[in-house]
């Protein structure tokens, strides 16, 4: 069976057998099983923009196949970044604590250790008490459940409230990117119990592994984002393959005729919308150990806005096109802000790239959307020479406008 | 002068705070212009006495280290003399301190009006018991009906809290109740501190209780054994820090009284440990929670004012209990007026939102950004116009100007081409925003610009000690109020205004009837944007000019237009109400949490959305669409 | 004659105007009716309220042998009672295959985990040829529906309306834009539809009326102005006066 999948869906294979490729030999390149050729912060970045191509595919399915705009899916990934990022930081400093207190000469009890790892923990915030929700950052095992379980439910909760009003559209993308303000603004506080805006820090470091230097963890989560990108794209084309993609691309183009045809649109919308929070939730996971910080700033609406920015000029409504589009943008983002791009003289100004690399992005953005709707996949097409029906002016996304028309015609 | 200072010589060179006030008195007494100096040189340990012939002189040290004599009656030179030969008279600080108040009767019944208030508002600012009479002696004689009207007050304020008459404090009291003042709740609630005190059996019935306070009930079983503690009625209870410490020093041969050194990480182990050092005499007991009980039940809490006159403290509770409640009033209509000025602050920033997304359709994602152009083109006005005045004069019809350019430049380069894709819209405008939020950045650098307001507009409107709002938000609130009328002027009156309720009704009958629907998308978009522009003048005058000014407005005034309803002018006005409203309320609940009302408000609206999906004010009937 | 959809006193406000006034309806389980009546009578009104579109402020709306009410239910819920719409401008998904489109429509389970893990069972696709062989489109099955012509969409979007299996049947003018052929064609789907369900065709075109032989309702201003055959409705005076005798 999975054969026949893979065999009707050839892009998948080819994306797969590229992913791998790159893995090994991305590895075969680095510092600790190769030639050194990479740097091990780059390997992070690679791994990280991995994650980033994760998060896309969510992003896509949710907005390139259902139409769903959610400007909230950063938030998820972010989550998920805490819930890893409380497990690491808890375990962490339950080390630094026990090692210290080894020298005392009185061992110390249970509750002396919790207590000095809450001192250590939320000291910045001028607390020591452990809010409710560490109650289990000492179990890996249930940390990871909540990677996953945090922003689903969250997703579910919200998406239950905004599709259960019929909720869509712009209006949609606006009440996510408000719940995704209302989100950061909480965190920001420092009674939220997750240090306020200090986050939490030194994530890189593995609790129990201190021995295995960064270059082979970096490795480490390299295969396990790769591994993570895979499983997903595969999950993802799985889901689009079949009737459900059928149904959701259906919502997508027009959301009242698939309630016609007897489908309850708001359980699909809600059922996509929490699946792909998971999925952020879990690339978050991933990647904020490789980023060794979170903290509130990164799940601000802007983050999310990005990520549907990456899914625009990558293309979206192509599971591929997400992650060349999130790999390609961040890559290159970082090349110039990070300052490498060369400054180019024009004699009475000098452009410096740190400055002008936002405008660049902010007018190719108008560009994309205005001139190549179908982003940098959209490049593929015109190699192999395919084309597409015309659509009559009909829109990817069920919209008022289009709905306007329509009614001009009844 | 001379001649008295002399007759109390004795007194003034020994001086003592026991025994100088007859020398006090003389000086004052005297009635001589002079006495005034006198008494500050006094002050100011700037008398000395010529040795030689025992004469008091005011001195003042020369280049040359010598001393320059000054005669107190004549005000001249009268020589100069060497340290050696003077001696300086030291008043100590008693003594000052009532030199001080006798300086502050001269001072209250200055002839300048200025050094009056000085006095007085020295008095304000620091009261004490000893300017009593001297404030009161002043009252009379005061020519100035306002000096003396403050007088009054501060000899009422100083009488509830000094004069030892008690019923002229409580009569002070009533005199005062229901004030409103800041000053008189500053004077009453000193009085009505409290502190706990523990007695062994019964609380003497002399002292000014407040109340009992039963351990676990009002005061926690914890707070009042310290208490017990601290006063060395019981012995300290052992916590697990002492407990460690102790254990620590006493280990020996890896065991601590007869548990071994590594089982000491489980809590039963170390009590046992403990115990065993206390069976031995090596450590303190921890009492026993039946002794704490009975340690408690053998002693009274009782909280006692520090002021010890009942009727006063019974008279400052209701006094103060009755302003309590008149400045709750007062502080809710303050809230209303904090509401309406933030209110009217969001109906300006989502009105052009309003017209762009309600009219046509159109999400501009850089309306922020517009707002941010409008509050910089006010500032570089200001550069070049250094008049305030002036500058926002012609800062309000450029910045809309120039964000209406902006406006119709983007609906003809971008929008155009998406409408009836308001995703995409929604994007490209993102990107536009970006890259103009990042253009800011490169011209005015990232540290807010100002941008003044005119000096007219400075200061508040106060109406008491509560209320009060600034003459800037009342302002706003006007410009929104205008605005308001002007938006329905174009909507209902205009041609524009016909032709663009035709094009969002039916764009298709619109053109059919000659009516260029481009033209008038771009029209509406320049206007939105335009007002978008005045918008971030008006701002800019409150906030800081930042390149990120927009974005702290952009989320607000998207839920401002969709909790109000889209299409609708009102919806708008009553969405800004409604979250300007809400924000403030939240606030009040929890001031010091300004994020946390920010949250709270989200989570509000997100669940509002579900009651009303259309919005306050909501279109009905087929032409809502789905 | 017992009733399958029976619609009573029902009316709808949209800011104050009246779209439906005080309107009763009823049909049987195998039965074709026409609705006509001028502009703004309310007929897409009213086929908006049978399918849950617009909900009505009072009024009844009973369905099949038990008679459950239909008000309050969601659109898909009165979808999978047995209630089919088609559009008057034909809507398919034009990004998606006919194939697609058709085995989407087909009465199967509609819950979204019971869609994840579908797999099409071979009576599924046999009902699909034979649909695409009915409706014409045989040929085009693994064509995308956006490349169909304007007559195919909407033969096209029938197919899709009969593998819904409905037992009522909601048309909303289906022969616009179309040719002669094309015409008789519709007329034949829905006149063989309707031995075995109920079929209600809101048109304009008389001359497709009388093809289609059935009894006919009149509606005015939100109301049934008349209802009988063809020829009845058309003698009665007050049909004449509102709409044929201009």
């Amino acid at each position: 069976m999975k054969n026949s999948f893979l065999m009707r869906n050839p892009s998948t294979l080819i994306f797969l057998a590229a992913l791998a490729v790159f893995t090994i030999v991305v590895t075969a390149l680095s510092e600790a099983f190769g030639l050194g050729l990479i740097s091990t912060s780059f390997v992070k970045t690679l791994g990280k923009t991995l994650c980033l191509g994760l998060v896309a595919i969510a992003m896509d399915l949710v907005w390139g196949y259902a139409g769903i705009l959610s400007l909230g899916h950063f938030a998820f990934f972010g989550l998920g970044g805490y819930m890893i990022g409380m497990w690491l930081m808890y375990e962490r400093t339950r080390d630094i604590v026990i090692s210290s207190m080894s020298d005392a000469p009185i061992p110390p009890t249970a509750e002396e250790i919790t207590d000095a790892i809450g001192h250590q923990i939320f000291g910045v915030v001028g607390s020591s008490e452990f809010p409710l929700i560490w109650a289990f950052a000492d179990s890996l095992v249930l940390q990871l459940v909540l990677v996953v379980l945090v922003p689903g439910a969250l997703a579910f909760v919200f998406g239950w409230l905004a599709f259960r009003s019929r909720v869509a559209g712009v209006y949609l993308s606006i009440l996510t990117q408000a719940m995704t303000l209302a989100l950061s603004l909480y965190l920001f506080q420092n009674d939220s119990g997750l240090r306020g805006n200090n986050g939490l820090s030194g994530l890189q470091n593995l609790p129990g592994l201190e021995a295995a230097p960064q270059s082979v963890v970096s490795i480490w989560f390299l295969w396990a984002s790769a591994l993570a990108l895979g499983l997903g794209y595969l999950l993802a084309a799985w889901i689009v393959s079949g009737k459900f993609g059928s149904v959701i691309r259906g919502i997508r183009d027009d959301e009242a005729r698939v309630r016609f045809l007897g489908y309850s649109v708001e359980s699909y919308k809600l059922a996509l919308f929490t699946v792909t929070a998971c999925i952020a939730g879990i690339a978050g996971a991933l990647y904020y150990p490789q980023a060794g910080i979170i903290n509130p700033a990164e799940i601000a609406p802007i983050a999310s806005i990005y990520l549907a920015v990456w899914v625009a000029i990558g293309g979206r409504g192509r599971l591929y096109g997400a992650v060349i589009g999130a790999g390609f943008v961040s890559l290159v983002s970082s090349w110039f802000t990070g300052g490498q791009a060369p400054d180019i003289s024009l004699g009475f100004y000098t452009i410096k790239w740190v400055d002008w690399w936002l405008i660049v992005l902010g007018l190719s953005f108008v560009f994309v959307t205005l001139f190549a709707p179908k982003g940098i996949a959209g490049l593929f097409d015109l190699a192999a020479h395919r084309r597409w029906p015309n659509r009559h002016g009909a829109d990817l996304g069920p919209d008022a406008g289009a709905l306007r028309e329509r009614e001009a015609n009844e | 002068m001379q001649d008295i200072l002399q007759e109390h010589s004795a007194l003034i060179t020994k001086s003592s705070r026991m025994t100088i006030a007859p020398a006090i008195a003389a000086i004052t007494d005297s009635e001589l212009t002079q006495a005034q100096d006198v008494l500050q040189a006094w002050q100011s340990k700037d008398i000395w006495r010529r040795t030689s012939d025992g004469l008091f002189f005011r001195a003042e040290e020369t280049a040359a280290g010598s001393y320059l004599l000054f005669d107190f009656d004549t005000g001249e030179t009268v020589g100069e003399a060497q340290k050696t030969d003077l001696k300086q008279l030291k008043p100590n600080s008693g003594v000052r301190a009532l030199i001080g108040s006798a300086l502050v009767q001269f001072q209250l019944q200055d002839g300048d009006p200025v050094r009056r208030l000085a006095a007085l508002t020295s008095i304000q600012r620091d009261p004490s018991s000893e300017l009593l009479e001297p404030l009161r002696a002043s009252i009379d004689s005061e020519p100035d009906a306002d000096l003396k009207a403050q007088k009054q007050r501060a000899e009422r304020l100083l009488t509830i809290a000094y004069d030892t008459d008690e019923s002229a404090r409580v009569g002070a009291i009533s005199d005062m109740s229901g004030d409103l003042g800041v000053d008189l709740r500053a004077t009453l609630n000193p009085l009505l501190e409290t502190k706990v005190q523990v007695f062994t059996g019964e609380a003497p019935n002399a002292l000014n209780i407040a109340r009992r306070l039963a351990p676990g009930e009002d005061i926690s079983t914890k707070a009042a054994y310290d208490l017990l503690v601290t006063a060395n009625l019981a012995p300290a209870r052992i916590d697990q820090a002492e407990v460690r410490a102790t254990l620590g020093v006493h280990i020996s041969e890896g065991r601590v009284g007869g548990v071994a050194v590594e089982d000491l990480n489980q809590p039963e182990a170390r009590a046992r440990a403990y115990a065993a050092l206390v069976a031995q005499g090596l450590a303190e007991p921890d009492p026993t929670s039946a002794e704490i009980e009975a340690h408690l039940g053998a002693h009274q809490f009782v909280e006692i004012y520090k002021e010890p006159s009942q009727p006063v403290t019974t008279a400052a509770s209701e006094a103060l209990d009755k302003i309590l409640l008149k400045v709750g009033m007062n502080q809710a209509l303050d809230l209303i007026l904090d509401g309406l000025s933030l209110a009217s602050i969001y109906f300006l920033a989502a009105i052009g939102l309003a017209i762009t997304f309600g009219v046509m359709g159109v999400i501009n994602m850089a309306h922020g950004e517009f707002i941010m152009m409008g509050a910089y083109t006010g500032y570089v006005v200001q550069q070049i116009i250094p008049n305030h005045t002036v500058s926002i004069l012609v800062a309000i019809p450029l910045a809309f100007a120039v964000t209406f350019a902006a406006g119709v430049a983007m609906e003809r380069l971008v929008i155009r081409w998406l409408y009836n894709r308001p995703l995409e819209t929604l994007l490209a405008t993102f990107g536009i925003s970006i890259a103009l939020q990042q253009l800011a950045k490169n011209i005015f650098g990232t540290q807010a610009r100002p941008l003044t307001s005119p000096a007219w507009l400075d200061g508040a409107w106060v109406m008491n000690d509560v209320v009060s709002i600034s003459y800037i938000r009342i302002a706003i609130f006007i410009l929104a109020l205008s605005f308001l009328a002007i938006f329905l002027f174009i909507m209902r009156r205009t041609r524009l205004g016909l032709e663009t309720r035709a094009v969002t009704q039916n764009p298709r009958m619109a053109a059919s009837m000659g009516i260029n629907p481009n033209r008038v998308n771009m029209l509406t978009f320049g206007l939105g944007s335009g007002i978008a522009g005045v918008a971030g003048v008006a701002i800019g005058l409150f906030a800081k000019v930042t390149s990120e000014l927009g974005n702290d407005y952009i989320v607000q005034s998207f839920m401002t237009v969709v909790v109000g309803g889209v299409g609708n002018i009102w919806g708008t006005l009553a969405g800004a109400a409604m979250i300007g409203f809400l924000q403030k309320g939240i606030e009040w609940f929890n001031p010091s949490n300004t994020l946390a009302a920010q949250t709270f408000m989200i989570i509000f609206i997100i669940i509002f959305i579900q009651f009303r999906p259309r919005g306050i004010i909501a279109l009905k009937g087929r032409a809502a669409g789905d | 004659m017992n009733t399958l959809l029976e619609v009573s006193g029902v009316s709808v406000t949209f800011d104050g105007f009246r779209a439906i006034n005080n309107l009763s309806f009823r049909i049987g389980p195998a039965e074709m009716r026409a609705i006509i009546g001028p502009n703004g009578a309310g007929k897409t009104t009213f086929m908006d309220i049978v399918t849950g579109k617009t909900k009505p402020d009072q009024g009844r709306i009973l369905w099949g042998e038990k008679s459950i009410s239909l008000r309050g239910m969601s659109e898909a819920r009165i979808a999978r009672e047995g209630v089919g719409r088609k559009f008057q401008k034909p809507t398919v998904f034009e990004d998606q295959t006919v194939h697609e489109n058709l085995l989407m429509a087909l009465r199967n389970k509609r819950g979204p985990f019971a869609v994840l893990f579908y797999k099409p069972a071979a009576k599924d696709l046999v009902r699909v040829e034979a649909l695409a062989e009915e409706i014409g489109l045989h040929d085009a099955l693994w064509r995308k529906s956006g490349e169909l012509s304007h007559g195919q969409k909407q033969w096209l979007e029938i197919g899709m309306l009969l593998a819904q299996e409905p037992r009522l049947l909601l048309v909303d003018e289906p022969a616009a834009g179309m040719t002669p052929a094309e015409r008789e064609h519709t007329t034949n789907i829905l006149t063989e539809a309707a031995k075995t369900r109920a079929v209600v065709v809101v048109e304009h075109d008389m001359e497709f009326v009388r093809r289609l032989n059935c009894k006919v309702t009149v509606l005015h201003e939100g109301a049934v102005l008349a209802e009988g055959s063809l020829d009845h409705v058309t003698a009665n005076q007050d049909v004449i006066d509102v709409y044929l005798g201009r």
